[in-house]
């Protein structure tokens, strides 16, 4: 494959669809296909064939506006239609060159014009599973460049300048990591795609694995070069099957263009890339669990030092980056690493995609550039909270993370700001919760969960995270004392310090930063025996001399 | 004798110590008579840091690291019994005995326990998380030892000898986080396993969890002194 073969693929198959005098794209994300989207494009292409209208009916990925699902954009009008069923299509194929139908418009401009797309740019516009949309779109440009006109130096020198630091939630410099990796000598190095993504509502990995998988691919070839890897792996929860089945196709289709293999684009290069399913652990997304995991071991943390980067896969230097982290290197390859620097906030470069879920309006997927301010987010692009209901919390970082006040709302989104007031960039999951929601069932809720996943290798975090489940439900049931709330404390400091990995050292979180904002929350349990929110289902009876208690 | 042995110089508790790069901080301080407090760790056996007992505080950094596995560098000041670290310790075997059921005048192992022995030595006066109380299961079938699961505390030193030393590896761990159980095969009884009966497991076994059947009352010291010994013959070899 030469750049003029590239750019061949790409005409032909843009000229291939100017064909048609409109595209319709159906969405068929998991959210979309949940509610029949398939039936709708079925639905659609006849339609059009039986109304002779010229337009091609298209299978794409995620539009990002999940809650106004199945999505069908027209273009190239831009129409966007909400809600579509397959009796819906009669009604589209006619409107196709006239008026566009009224009643299933989806007219949020708002929610679309404060977003950047760079990771998500193809999704909504490509088939995830054909590699000439992706082609056409300017997919492998990046690659070809970097093998036939970069130096694996000059790639890093790029990713470097770019300020990219890692999506996955730790948020480490991405260049630096990759020129450690670099470094390292070994003939034989490895680079693995985390998408591993458990975070309780977070579905940002699983998007762009669905919607644009080559892109993930061409970073993780790209990253391969420049490291010196001959071997990858993208690791995927099982969880997944759509994503699981379109990565596969893409691998397969890749192959057959020579865009992975031996020889790419007639250099020495060599790189190929397997599958490795995930077995259902949270933990596994650590990435030496992860590892572990890929070596068909118990997936379980090790101690770091040594790191990965240094000895990693089979004692191997290893390259471990997220699924969104790759997603950003092409077009940082294709547009410098400057244009990239300089979007976002001064040590947060580029964009960020976050999973709106929760009590908001429009619960999706957004990408915006990094430094937004929170408000902005959950009130502009999410529409809100709805059903006149009051805005409470939002959870940034999922068990990681924290939950953070109204008086937050004005926060610009970086990983140091948010590190900074107790929460987490985490993957990006933002889970907003109203008046309905009691902060310290939430705190319960991720603490569970992180009970349960808990790998049990050390001691703090199994029988830690146990022994706070245990007295959050005391609280929640009535029973708690506020010598119970100070025992929580010490053991949150415990485990939050001495613990192997993330996990652990993240656990406490969740319970630390809902003290920190709603502790009247907490003294309201103990104290008068009463759930604030009317949630926690408390047996006790108040007592009968209420006292007034401060927080 | 060649010149390029790498001498590290660090500080362990305010003393001036000099180490071979690649040493643990553990190793070192173990050299020097300075005590550190260990459950998982065992000489002889690879190290996995997961009890956290031996972490120590570095000057510089926030991060705590674990001694047995940390490796020594030039310059390190190294902190080991600072008011953080006992009360994180303390913390820590109070979760441990509060775990399971660890009932010491009902154990064979009193007197010669491990876990008993850091609770007096790290001055653990009380528990004051809630016991949890689980109802274990005791593993009776083999012909010559026991496992009580209720007296274990994870640290995979049995799991570690019979795959490292042994090379039967008939121990693993199954579960995750609190549920997590230490079994023999796939789960097989003890006594229908592919068991060699050596019983290196039983004697490396920090506390009563397993145990040799022809014991009684509290009368089971144990012996995992033999490790490194017999790892040093093994390469002699």
């Amino acid at each position: 494959m030469t750049l003029e073969e590239l750019d061949q693929i790409a005409e032909s198959t843009r000229a291939e669809y100017a064909k048609y005098d409109h595209e319709i794209n159906v969405c068929m994300g998991t959210g979309c296909l949940s509610q029949h989207s398939d039936q709708v494009k079925d639905a659609l292409a006849k339609a059009v064939a039986a109304q002779g209208k010229n337009a091609f009916v298209r299978r794409t990925g995620c539009m990002g506006l999940c809650a106004a699902g199945p999505l069908v954009l027209v273009d190239p009008e831009e129409v966007l239609y909400q809600n579509c069923t397959p009796a819906n299509a009669e009604a589209i194929a006619k409107s196709l060159g006239g008026e566009p139908v009224k009643e299933l418009q989806c007219d949020l401009r708002e929610h679309f014009d404060q977003q950047v797309h760079v990771v998500l740019e193809n999704s909504g516009h490509i088939d995830p599973e054909k590699i000439d949309d992706y082609i056409a779109r300017d997919g492998y440009q990046a690659l070809v460049k970097v093998l036939t006109e970069m130096t694996p130096n000059d790639v890093i020198q790029q990713i470097t300048a770019s300020g990219l630091r890692g999506r996955g939630g730790g948020g480490y410099p991405t260049g630096l990591k990759w020129g450690t990796v670099a470094k390292a000598s070994g003939d034989l190095k490895y680079v693995i795609c985390n998408g591993d993504e458990g975070d309780p509502g977070a579905f940002m990995d699983r998007s762009v694995l669905e919607s644009d998988p080559q892109r993930v691919l061409e970073g993780m070839s790209i990253a391969a070069y420049a490291v010196g890897a001959s071997k990858g792996f993208v690791y995927v929860r099982a969880e997944y099957p759509l994503a699981v089945a379109r990565l596969t196709n893409c691998l397969r289709d890749a192959r057959r263009r020579g865009l992975l293999g031996n020889n790419i684009c007639n250099t020495p290069f060599a790189f190929d890339v397997e599958i490795r399913l995930g077995a259902g652990a949270f933990v596994c997304g650590e990435e030496t669990a992860l590892i572990a995991s890929i070596e068909g071991k118990r997936g379980q943390p090790k101690p770091r030092p040594p790191y990965p980067a240094v000895s990693g896969l089979w004692g191997r230097p290893t390259l471990i980056n997220n699924v969104e982290t790759f997603a950003n290197i092409a077009p940082i390859i294709r547009k410098g690493g400057s244009w990239f620097a300089a979007m976002g906030s001064e040590r947060s470069k580029g964009t960020k995609v976050f999973a709106l879920t929760g009590k908001i309006k429009n619960t999706g997927l957004v990408e915006v550039p990094m430094g937004i301010s929170l408000r902005k987010i959950i009130e502009g692009i999410g529409g809100g909270v709805p059903d006149g209901h009051t805005f409470k919390a939002v959870q940034t970082g999922g068990p990681s993370g924290g939950c953070l006040p109204a008086e937050m709302l004005d926060l610009g989104v970086s990983y140091d700001a948010l590190l900074k007031v107790g929460a987490m960039m985490g993957s990006g999951g933002m889970i907003v919760m109203d008046d309905t929601s009691c902060m310290v069932n939430v705190a319960r809720f991720f603490m569970e969960f992180c009970m349960t996943e808990s790998c049990g290798k050390c001691i703090p975090c199994r029988a830690g995270t146990a022994q706070m489940h245990t007295l959050l439900t005391r609280f929640c049931e009535g029973s708690g004392t506020m010598e119970d709330l100070d025992l929580l404390v010490e053991l949150c400091a415990t485990v939050k310090e001495t613990s192997l990995c993330g996990l652990g050292m993240t656990a406490p979180n969740p319970v630390l930063s809902t003290l920190k904002y709603f502790k009247h929350e907490y003294i309201e349990h103990i104290v008068n025996k009463r759930c604030p929110a009317g949630v926690c289902n408390i047996k006790a009876p108040a007592p009968q001399n209420l006292q007034e208690v401060s927080a | 004798m060649t010149a390029s042995v790498d001498v590290k110089t660090l500080v362990i508790d305010e003393h001036q110590v000099s180490a071979r790069a690649g040493q643990t901080i553990l190793e070192v301080a173990r050299e020097h008579n300075i005590d550190i407090p260990t459950l998982c760790h065992l000489d002889g056996l690879g190290d996995v840091g997961a009890c956290r007992l031996c972490l120590v505080e570095i000057k510089g950094s926030n991060k705590l690291l674990p001694a047995c596995v940390a490796t020594v560098e030039e310059g390190m000041e190294v902190s080991t019994a600072t008011e953080r670290l006992k009360k994180h310790r303390r913390t820590i075997l109070e979760l441990l005995f509060a775990e399971r059921n660890h009932i010491c005048a009902v154990c064979v192992s009193n007197g010669h326990c491990e876990l008993q022995a850091l609770g007096q030595s790290q001055g653990l006066t009380h528990v004051r998380v809630p016991y949890r109380n689980p109802e274990l299961p005791v593993d009776a079938s083999h012909e010559r030892f026991t496992l009580d699961q209720n007296r274990c505390i994870l640290c995979t030193r049995c799991v570690r000898v019979c795959a490292e030393v042994e090379g039967a590896h008939i121990w693993d761990v199954k579960g995750r986080g609190i549920d997590s159980m230490v079994i023999t095969d796939l789960n097989q009884p003890w006594g229908e396993s592919a068991c060699t009966r050596c019983g290196k497991c039983v004697q490396v076994c920090p506390t009563g969890a397993l145990f040799d059947k022809t014991k009684v009352g509290s009368d089971h010291p144990k012996y995992p002194d033999f490790l490194p010994y017999l790892n040093l013959m093994r390469e002699a070899r």
